[in-house]
């Protein structure tokens, strides 16, 4: 038994009339762990976006499937039981939710009425995953994500997807703003994750957080494409020689979305 | 309809009403001239709310006949759930319609002098007592609506409390409405003579779906001097009942008055909540908590009036408007001359759930005091898409994701409330109307 197939053909995505994406081209399984990297503004977070759903943003052409099925035909709450999460750049600050009901009321939705998860067994599973990633005990127990510190907020979006265990994450810039123990808390976090089942797309601008976590692909984005694919020795490329021999290699002068190679 | 129709009850009838409830001279002569008074006063003017073509005045029955409950067994359901059926709830007046139904007041408390009865009884066992205070903080002459409110009281409660006593168990009040043509004209007062202290809790409960019910309600809250009063109340008349309900508190030297409301009512719904802060060192906090559906239009006024020297006066409230509802905030926090060192605060938030609700937010402070402190903070807004998307994204699904934002929203209200019954009913409430 695998794990799930996240299938990306020929994506185009627009935010307000102007065009992001330009065709994407990507598939993720179950085991495996992908990178994209790319310089800012050239439509990352608009393809992890485009995938969980977000109001913003419209596809207009191509398609998403998750083991077959048609994502883009489901609505968000759908995507998301259907095995799909996203770790957000910039996640929402909720108001008078605790962080314990909200997730609470996350697994719950996963389950059929009546077969709601137990109180005990929940406050368990989420002290210990609160343990594993060294955060205070009081999050569980504070609002959701007010007023946390951005290194707080990322490490509750991990928090999150190992209590929902989906089958696909995306991590958008999960390594930002985040101190050196930090990152090694959110990486041991991914790398709990890790297993046939698992399959994660790591969108990051530094080789720092793939240290600690190793992918098995990794892609460069430039203009609402992936121009680029290649192993681990890529992100360590990149890292030590910036993107200029990309563009040059491609012709491209301006990498950000909106300007045509 | 206009507001030249004929009152549908004259002089006549109304002193006969007052003779058969046994009513002492001076509440009959109080009623006859108020009636008379009626006609040429104003209406109310709710800012920003125009009620020109509300019916406030125009109605078949002054009573319906309503048999009291011989047991709380004989409650029904919705109005069980208010009530601790096993007898701890043993300050208890129910009220069916315009008919006191049923009443129990500890022995303890009658032993320490507390009264506790329906306002009729109230008119005929306390006569001195009831007249020293009633419609003394509201007057029946301030418009039409307390004019109104004087000459057909049909229904009510009286809680006094006397000097020193300390009251630790909550009285409670229920005003049951189960009747598609009863109109209620409701009193209540509620007296803490000097270091007194006492926690009430009322609640307005439709259990008639749809009627053409008119409620006309006054309450007065008198807080002698360093006496502490909390009144929480939660009302849910329902759609179909038009309601105009006046709170106003009074408060002494050092004295207390701390509201906890939830103004649950699906009808058209005009409530003003006013806190005289007259003694120094006086405190009022009034917290409400709202939420609007349907097709419904709410005026919701919240006041507190600084006189006393220190005088602190709070006010927050958060509603929630969903569907094609209306809700009008206005606070206004006054410090008068003279009221030096006073503290006013309010804040009042608005969240608009659909394209259609409508919310406004208006903060007010007038000031006539130089030494004093005020501060307000005020808004209005719609349901954040990202806020709800993120909650989404994490598979809950959008109505629930509604919920949560929504009961998020108001939780800084709820959780404040100082009353833990009036907090339970209300999250109950806001469920069930929110769903
Ligand atoms: N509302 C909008 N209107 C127009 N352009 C937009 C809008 N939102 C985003 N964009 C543009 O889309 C492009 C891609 O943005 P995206 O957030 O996907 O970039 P990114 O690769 O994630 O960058 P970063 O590394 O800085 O996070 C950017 O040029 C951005 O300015
Ligand atoms: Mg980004």
């Amino acid at each position: 038994m695998g794990g799930s197939v996240l299938t990306i053909k020929d994506l185009h995505v627009e935010i307000e009339g102007k065009e992001i994406l330009k065709g994407v081209n990507l598939e993720i399984k179950g085991g495996e762990i992908h990178a994209i990297m790319g310089p800012n503004g050239t439509g990352k977070s608009t393809l992890s976006s485009a995938i969980m759903g977000h109001p913003k943003y419209q596809v207009t052409g191509g398609s998403v499937t998750l083991d077959n099925e048609d994502v883009l035909e489901m609505e968000v709450d759908e995507r998301a039981r259907a095995g799909l999460f996203l770790a957000m750049q910039y996640p929402s600050e909720i108001s008078g939710v605790t962080n314990a009901d909200f997730l609470r009321s996350s697994i719950n939705a996963r389950r059929e009425e009546g077969q709601e998860i137990s109180l005990m067994k929940f406050i368990r599973t989420m002290d210990s995953k609160m343990e594993f990633l060294e955060m205070d005990p009081n999050m569980a127990q504070r609002y959701l994500n007010e007023g946390f510190s951005g290194g707080e907020k990322k490490r509750n979006e991990i928090l999150q997807m190992m209590m929902i265990e989906p089958k696909i994450a995306i991590l958008d810039e999960i390594d930002s703003g985040l101190d050196i123990d930090a990152l090694k808390v959110v990486s041991k976090g991914i790398n709990e994750m890790r297993s046939s089942e698992f399959g994660c797309l790591i969108i990051t601008h530094y080789q720092r957080l793939l240290n600690y976590i190793t992918p098995d692909f990794v892609h460069v984005m430039m203009q609402g494409r992936i121009v680029k694919s290649g192993g681990p020795e890529l992100a360590q490329r990149l890292e030590a020689e910036g993107y200029d021999w990309i563009k040059q290699e491609l012709g491209i002068e301006d990498e950000t979305v909106g300007q045509e190679a | 309809m206009t507001t030249e129709t004929k009152l549908p009850f004259d002089q006549e009838y109304i002193t006969s009403f007052s003779k058969e409830m046994n009513e002492p001279e001076w509440l009959t002569a109080h009623r006859v001239q108020a009636l008379a008074s009626a006609d040429s006063l104003p209406m109310p003017r709710p800012d920003k709310t125009k009620i020109d073509k509300w019916n406030f005045s125009q109605f078949e029955n002054l009573l319906v006949k309503s048999d009291a409950f011989a047991s709380l067994n004989e409650l029904p359901e919705e109005v069980k759930a208010l009530v601790d059926v096993d007898g701890s709830d043993k300050n208890l007046y129910i009220q069916r319609n315009n008919k006191p139904a049923y009443l129990s007041v500890s022995k303890g408390l009658q032993e320490k002098g507390v009264v506790f009865t329906d306002i009729f009884t109230a008119a005929r066992e306390y006569s001195d007592l009831l007249k020293k205070y009633f419609m003394s903080a509201v007057k029946a002459d301030e418009h039409r609506l307390t004019a109104l409110h004087a000459a057909f009281m049909n229904g009510g409660a009286f809680l006094y409390v006397p000097k020193n006593v300390q009251i630790s168990e909550p009285i409670h009040s229920i005003f049951v409405h189960d009747n598609a043509d009863a109109n209620v004209f409701n009193h209540v007062l509620v007296v803490a003579e000097d270091n007194s202290s006492v926690v009430y809790v009322e609640n307005y409960i439709s259990t008639v779906e749809s009627a053409n019910s008119l409620f006309n309600i006054v309450t007065e809250v008198v807080a002698n001097a360093n006496s502490r009063i909390q009144f929480g109340a939660v009302d849910t008349l329902a759609k179909g009942v038009t309601t105009y309900v006046n709170r106003r508190g009074v408060a002494d030297r050092d004295a207390k008055i701390e509201w906890a409301l939830g103004l649950m009512n699906d009808g058209n719904t005009i409530s003003e909540t006013v806190t005289n802060l007259v003694g120094d060192g006086s405190y009022g906090d009034t917290k409400t908590v709202v939420v609007g559906r349907g097709d419904q239009i709410q005026n919701f006024t919240t006041n507190t009036i600084h006189f006393g020297k220190n005088s602190e006066g709070y006010i927050l409230k958060h509603g929630v408007v969903k569907d094609s509802a209306t809700s009008i905030f206005n606070g206004i926090g006054k410090i008068e001359h003279g009221a030096t060192k006073a503290n006013a605060e309010q804040e009042s938030r608005v969240l608009m759930l659909s394209e259609k609700a409508r919310g406004d937010a208006n903060p007010i402070l007038l000031i006539d005091e130089d030494d004093v402190t005020a501060g307000h903070a005020a808004s209005v807004g719609r349901v954040d898409p990202i806020q709800l998307y993120y909650l989404m994204s994490r598979g809950i699904p959008q109505t629930e994701a509604e919920r949560l934002v929504i009961h998020g929203f108001l939780a800084p209200v709820v959780n404040e409330l100082p009353i833990e019954g009036v907090k339970k009913q209300l999250v109950e409430v806001i469920e069930r109307k929110v769903k």
